[in-house]
């Protein structure tokens, strides 16, 4: 089996499939049976399963998740929709404090068996409130489980094992990863969702990654072997747990680690990525860890700013690189013939 | 009609509905040389809500908006050289390029700032009013919205408190009928929006939004009424997007909304009804309209000149702003 197809297309088909084979499932978002269906990745299913399938909503991002919840409890399975994480931020008091909780506050007698799709991105003058990557918070609060994935792969599989998972689940899906392609099998199957998956192997070094970061990570291994350092390269995937064992198997190899992460540095998963490896595999590290995120600033909507603000493979080549001594080594960043970096590198387009 | 309005107004008013056409159709024709690198959302068609309105309005009065609101910062006396150099990303926008089309900013006019997600400067608006009103100041708030932002719950906990306390703030929904590609019926039941204002008790008021007479009444009456201390209103206005929700480009294509629906409201084009009314009435002669347009034009070209020539931020500027510096000595 080796269809590839884009990312975008890998959740459409996922949500298809999923609701075609549970008639408890349903789709609801703002927008989501509208003409462009959410970038793509609802188009065309209310047309194919109906107007009692896959719900367009008012923009009551608050009130819906209340709404969402409530349905799950009498056995739906719903998938909630968030063009953007900034939305969601409106959705806080019933995710938090009851989507999450629901099942442990009653002794376990329900559960709250909703997906959520969150959208994260960056680039193109998003600005403060239409950028952000708060996976951090989510997976801060015990009860929901929190999934990135990079690969058209992952994300069909991950989403169908959200919806067959009777926790909450949120699938932060990086704009960024769209319209990238891979090899993904036509028929329905899992991806499990506490699971990180090794991408590239090397001995010199780990680069683990969260979402849109893995491919900037695979860009750097590619720099550093140019200077003959071999990374290893972890796409994370779940927050929830941190998969510690492939992580500090890989640091059993390698002795060093640059973490990336599409949120900010502080306080966030790279933050947590690090405590861990702290924790448990410190006697193997051969120098101080390294962590590669956004700045403690909000996101600056000039593309001037931007391009300063967000990390990219050579931050993490570098950071790796003075690990090891041979930052001096690095061949200079090639831009390619786009002036700004406020749209994706034409050569991430996959397959991953 | 009754007793006709100032002819000064009313040339005001004209040239002010022509003013925010000429710089939305010129943001629309220079966005796709992809200079302006931020989402951008059009007001053509809506003009003549934030022109009626803002004709009531003092320097000192206080304006909210949300992600369309390049008509009411003009209106409202914004620098049309730094809201360019806004949406170019440059240092001399009016948020030093941190904010973009969606973060409008100038508090030498009064306005307050605009943010995009949808119903949060609702909220915010009515802790300003709530502000003067306890400083015992005659300054009145105005807060724009459309009909989505009406469905989040922020709007009606505002609308509440607004109405308990009597506060000065006029609340504008200008009501075209889509939130991006959802009509309203999917999202609302069949009643008037303003009909939510009424159950918080307070003045409502339903109108045509593309008669720029009819929305200018309308706000001297709740404008009056904030002003003189009587309380909040809301006041919803009928109009229509004509471009793409968010960008330069119409979309029709799309088939959410019908061409015809379209046709039929460019007919009830906010400018060109008033330019009819103005001739018929010996305000304005087609001459006297060039005139105005080239004036106009030409305030455009050396905007877009001015933004375009501006540095763009300089690297330090990244981590400026994130926390205040101290004011006040420790
Ligand atoms: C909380 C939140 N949810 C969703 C969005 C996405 N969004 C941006 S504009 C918009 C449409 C809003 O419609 P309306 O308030 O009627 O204003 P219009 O665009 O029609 O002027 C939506 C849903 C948002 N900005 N904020």
């Amino acid at each position: 089996m080796t269809r590839q197809i884009r990312y975008q297309d890998a959740i459409r088909e996922a949500q298809a499939q999923i609701l075609a084979a549970d008639p408890r499932t349903y789709i609801i978002g703002l927008g989501a049976p509208g003409p462009t269906g959410i970038f793509g990745t609802t188009k065309d299913l209310q047309r194919e399963f109906g107007v009692d399938r896959v719900f367009d909503m008012p923009s009551s991002e608050n009130a819906m998740t209340g709404v969402a919840l409530g349905t799950s409890l009498l056995g739906r399975r719903p998938i909630v929709v968030h063009m953007r994480v900034d939305f969601a931020l409106l959705s806080m008091e019933p995710l938090v404090n009851q989507i999450a909780k629901w099942h442990y506050m009653y002794g376990g007698h329900m559960v709250a068996p909703l997906t959520i799709r969150m959208i994260i991105g960056r680039g193109w003058g998003q600005g403060p409130q239409h950028s952000q990557s708060l996976q951090a918070w989510l997976a801060h609060v015990p009860g929901l489980k929190v999934v990135m994935p990079t690969t058209a792969h992952d994300v069909k599989g991950m989403l169908i094992a959200a919806v067959a998972d009777d926790a909450p689940v949120i699938v932060m899906e990086h704009r960024w990863l769209y319209g990238v392609t891979g090899v993904v099998p036509e028929e329905m199957y899992e991806v499990p969702l506490d699971q990180a998956a090794v991408v590239r192997s090397g001995k010199d070094v780990t680069l683990a990654a969260t979402s849109y970061m893995t491919l900037e990570s695979l860009r750097a291994a590619d720099m550093l072997s140019q200077i003959g350092v071999e990374a290893d390269v972890i796409d994370l995937r779940s927050l929830t747990p941190i998969d510690l064992p492939t992580l500090s198997a890989s640091i059993a190899r390698t002795g060093r680690i640059v973490v990336s992460d599409t949120g900010h540095s502080l306080f966030g998963v790279c933050a947590e990525v690090l405590a861990l490896v702290a924790e448990s595999c410190f006697s193997q590290l051969k120098s101080a860890p390294g962590r590669v995120g956004l700045p403690h600033a909000p996101t600056p909507t000039s593309p001037a700013l931007a391009d300063l603000y967000y990390p990219r493979a050579l931050d993490i080549a570098r950071a790796a690189a003075e690990m090891l001594g041979a930052a001096h080594r690095l061949p200079p960043e090639i831009l390619g013939e786009h002036k700004w970096k406020d749209t994706p590198d034409p050569s991430f387009t996959g397959p991953y | 009609m009754d007793n006709a309005l100032d002819v000064n107004v009313r040339l005001a008013m004209y040239k002010q509905l022509l003013r925010l056409r000429l710089v939305e159709d010129a943001i629309a024709r220079r966005y796709s040389e992809y200079e302006m690198r931020c989402p951008t959302h059009l007001c053509t068609g809506q003009e003549a809500i934030p022109v009626g309105v803002s004709a009531h309005l003092r320097t000192d009065d206080l304006v909210f908006s949300g992600h369309r609101s390049h008509g009411h910062y003009l209106a409202k006396g914004g620098s049309l050289k730094s809201m360019l150099a806004e949406l170019y990303g440059r240092a001399t926008g009016c948020a030093g390029g941190k904010g973009g089309s969606q973060h409008l900013i100038d508090l030498s006019c009064g306005f307050m700032g605009s943010a995009p997600i949808l119903a949060s400067t609702i909220s915010v608006g009515v802790g300003a009013a709530w502000e003067i009103a306890m400083r015992g100041e005659s300054r009145v708030v105005v807060v724009y919205f459309g009909d989505g932002a009406t469905e989040e719950g922020t709007f009606h906990e505002a609308m509440n408190f607004a109405s308990v306390k009597r506060l000065p703030v006029v609340f504008v929904c200008e009501n075209n009928l889509y939130s991006v590609h959802s009509s309203l019926d999917v999202r609302q039941p069949n009643r008037p929006i303003s009909a939510l204002g009424s159950a918080h008790a307070m003045a409502a008021s339903h109108a045509d939004g593309n008669n720029v007479e009819t929305v200018y009444r309308m706000a001297d009456e709740a404008i009056l009424r904030a002003r003189v201390g009587d309380g909040p209103t809301i006041m919803e206005f009928t109009t229509y997007r004509w471009m793409e929700h968010c960008g330069p480009n119409g979309d029709i294509e799309l088939n959410y909304r019908a061409a015809s629906e379209l046709a039929a409201w460019k007919e009830r084009d906010p400018l060109t009804m008033y330019r009819e009314v103005l001739i018929a009435d010996d305000l304005l002669t087609p001459a006297d309209d060039m005139a105005l347009r080239r004036q106009i034009d030409e305030e455009v070209e050396e905007a877009f000149s001015f933004a375009r020539a501006s540095a763009f931020p300089c690297a330090s500027n990244l981590m400026a702003h994130v926390y205040p510096a101290r004011t006040r000595p420790a």
